[in-house]
C-alpha cells in the first residue's frame, strides 16, 4: 500500500531564484526528461502537493510566504532545496535581504547542490526525497494506529 | 431485472473503467505531446494517494457536498445504465454538478469561489443542449427510457446529426477539456491555482477523482444512445469521439468562459434546435 511513491505530485516555488534553476526544474517536465513517467505532476496548488520544491534563497520578504506554503501542505510532505542558493544562499548569501538557505525558514528533507542544478540531479533528489516520503508516510500510519490503540485501551478501561 | 443488472454493474465496473480510460487519456496525451506519459494505472495510484494523505479539512461541511456530489453521480449513471427516464437522470446529474458548487462555495478560498463560478457558467452553457438532446431522442424514439431508446432499431444518428454535433460540442466542456475546461483542469498551473478543487485534499479530492470517472463513463454512455441500433458502431463511435477530445484537447489553448457560454448556446440554438425543427416537420407531414 505504498501510492505515494509512485503518485508524487510537486509544487514549485520560486524563492529568490535567479531563475537559472527554475527552467531547469521545468526542463524535467519536457519530453526529454518526462518525469511524468514517474507519476510526478507540477501542481500549482500546496493542498494537492506531496513534495515542495525550492529554487533560490529565501529573502525577508517571502519567509512568511515559504512557511505558509509548506504549512498549508498535508502531511506527509518533504522539502526538497535545488541549486546552491537553496542550499545556503549562495552568491547571494552577502546580499542584505537574504535569509539564507531554506532550512533557514523550514525543514528540508533533500538539498540538491548545482548551479545551476542539473535536470538529472534534480530528478535524484526527487527520487530521494520519495524514500523520505515513503518513510514519513509509514511513521505517520504507525503514529495514528498508536493514537488509536490508546484510545481504544482508554476506553476499554474506563 | 435487466435494469437493476445494469445499474450494479455501473456501480461495480464504472470507476474501474473511468479509471483505464483516464489512464489511456493520459498516455495519449503524452504521446501526443512526444513523451512517454505515465503507468497505465497512474490515476488509481494516484486516487490511492490520495487517500494515504493527512485530511486537511476547514469546513466540515465541505465534505457532506462532496459526498453528496459523488452519490448524485452514481445515481444519475446507475439510473441511466437500468434503462430509467432520461430527464430524471439528467436531473439528478445537474443537481450533483449543484452540490459540487456548494461544496467549492462553503470553504474560505478566492480561488475555489471563482472556480464554484465558472462551474456554474458551465452548467449553464451544456444544460440547454442535454435537455434538447433528450427532446430529439425522444421524438425520433418515442420514448424518455434509456432502455428502450438504447434498443430501438431506428437509425437515431441518421435523423439526429445536428443534435449529435452539439452534444459533442457541450461534451468537450462537460469532460472539463480544453478549450473549455474553465472550472478546473488537470494541471492546476494552467487553471487559476486549480479552481473548483483548490480547497479539497486527501480523501476528499479523492472521492471527486472517482465522481470523474464515474461521469465520463455516464457521458460516453449517453454517445452510445446515438448508435442504439447498431452496437459495434457505437462502441465505434464512443472510441473515435474520445479520442477526437483528447487531441482537441492538446490542440487548443483555454478559451474565456464567455466563449464556453457562446459555444454551448449557440450549439443548442442552431445544431439542436434546427435539428428539431426538421424532424418535427418530416414527422409531422408524414
Ligand atoms: S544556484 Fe545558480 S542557477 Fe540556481 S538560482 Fe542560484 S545562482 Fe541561479
Amino acid at each position: 500500500m505504498a501510492f505515494l511513491k509512485r503518485s508524487p505530485w510537486l509544487l514549485h516555488y520560486d524563492a529568490s531564484s535567479c531563475n537559472g534553476c527554475d527552467i531547469e526544474v521545468l526542463a524535467c517536465l519536457t519530453p526529454l526528461y518526462d518525469v511524468e513517467r514517474f507519476g510526478i505532476i507540477n501542481t500549482g496548488n500546496p493542498k494537492h502537493a506531496d513534495i515542495l520544491v525550492i529554487t533560490g534563497g529565501i529573502n525577508e520578504l517571502n519567509r512568511d510566504i515559504v512557511r505558509n506554503i509548506y504549512e498549508q501542505m498535508p502531511e506527509p510532505k518533504v522539502v526538497v532545496a535545488v541549486g546552491i542558493c537553496a542550499t545556503s544562499g549562495g552568491i547571494f548569501r552577502e546580499c542584505y535581504n537574504i535569509v539564507g538557505g531554506v532550512d533557514k525558514v523550514i525543514p528540508v528533507d533533500v538539498y540538491v547542490p548545482g548551479c545551476a542544478a542539473r535536470p538529472e540531479s534534480i530528478i535524484d533528489g526527487i527520487v530521494t526525497a520519495l524514500g523520505i516520503l515513503e518513510e514519513k508516510r509509514r511513521t505517520m500510519a504507525d503514529r495514528t494506529h498508536a493514537k488509536e490503540e490508546i484510545r481504544k485501551g482508554a476506553e476499554a478501561g474506563s | 431485472m435487466n435494469g437493476l443488472l445494469g445499474a450494479l454493474l455501473f456501480i461495480l465496473l464504472a470507476p474501474l473503467l473511468g479509471g483505464l480510460v483516464a489512464g489511456v487519456d493520459r498516455i495519449l496525451t503524452a504521446r501526443m505531446q512526444g513523451r512517454v506519459g505515465p503507468p497505465l494505472l497512474q490515476p488509481f495510484y494516484d486516487v490511492g494517494k490520495l487517500f494515504e494523505k493527512e485530511n486537511v479539512v476547514v469546513t466540515t461541511a465541505q465534505n457532506f457536498y462532496v459526498l453528496a456530489y459523488l452519490a448524485f453521480i452514481v445515481v444519475s449513471g446507475a439510473l441511466f445504465f437500468a434503462g430509467g427516464d432520461l430527464l430524471l437522470v439528467i436531473f439528478a446529474f445537474t443537481l450533483a454538478h449543484v452540490f459540487l458548487v456548494l461544496g467549492a462555495y462553503s470553504v474560505h478560498s478566492p480561488y475555489s469561489h471563482i472556480g464554484a463560478e465558472r462551474e456554474l457558467i458551465q452548467i449553464m452553457a451544456y444544460e440547454p443542449m442535454i435537455i434538447l438532446a433528450a427532446v430529439g431522442l425522444y421524438m425520433v424514439t418515442g420514448s424518455f427510457f434509456t432502455g428502450e431508446i438504447a434498443a430501438s432499431t431506428v437509425p437515431v444518428i441518421l435523423y439526429l446529426p445536428g443534435v449529435f454535433l452539439g452534444f459533442l460540442t457541450v461534451l468537450t466542456i462537460k469532460l472539463r477539456k480544453s478549450p473549455f475546461d474553465i472550472s478546473t483542469s488537470h494541471h492546476a498551473h494552467q487553471e487559476i491555482v486549480k479552481g473548483i478543487t483548490t480547497e479539497f485534499s486527501g480523501a476528499t479530492l479523492g472521492q471527486i477523482e472517482i465522481a470523474h470517472w464515474y461521469e465520463n463513463i455516464f457521458l460516453l454512455g449517453f454517445i452510445y444512445l446515438f448508435f442504439g441500433f447498431n452496437p459495434v458502431l457505437g462502441i465505434a463511435a464512443i472510441a473515435i469521439t474520445y479520442f477526437a477530445e483528447i487531441f482537441l484537447d492538446n490542440t487548443t489553448a483555454r478559451l474565456r468562459w464567455q466563449a464556453a457560454l457562446q459555444s454551448g448556446w449557440a450549439a443548442a440554438a442552431i445544431l439542436g434546435i434546427l435539428n428539431l425543427a426538421i424532424i418535427g416537420y418530416i414527422m409531422g407531414g408524414a
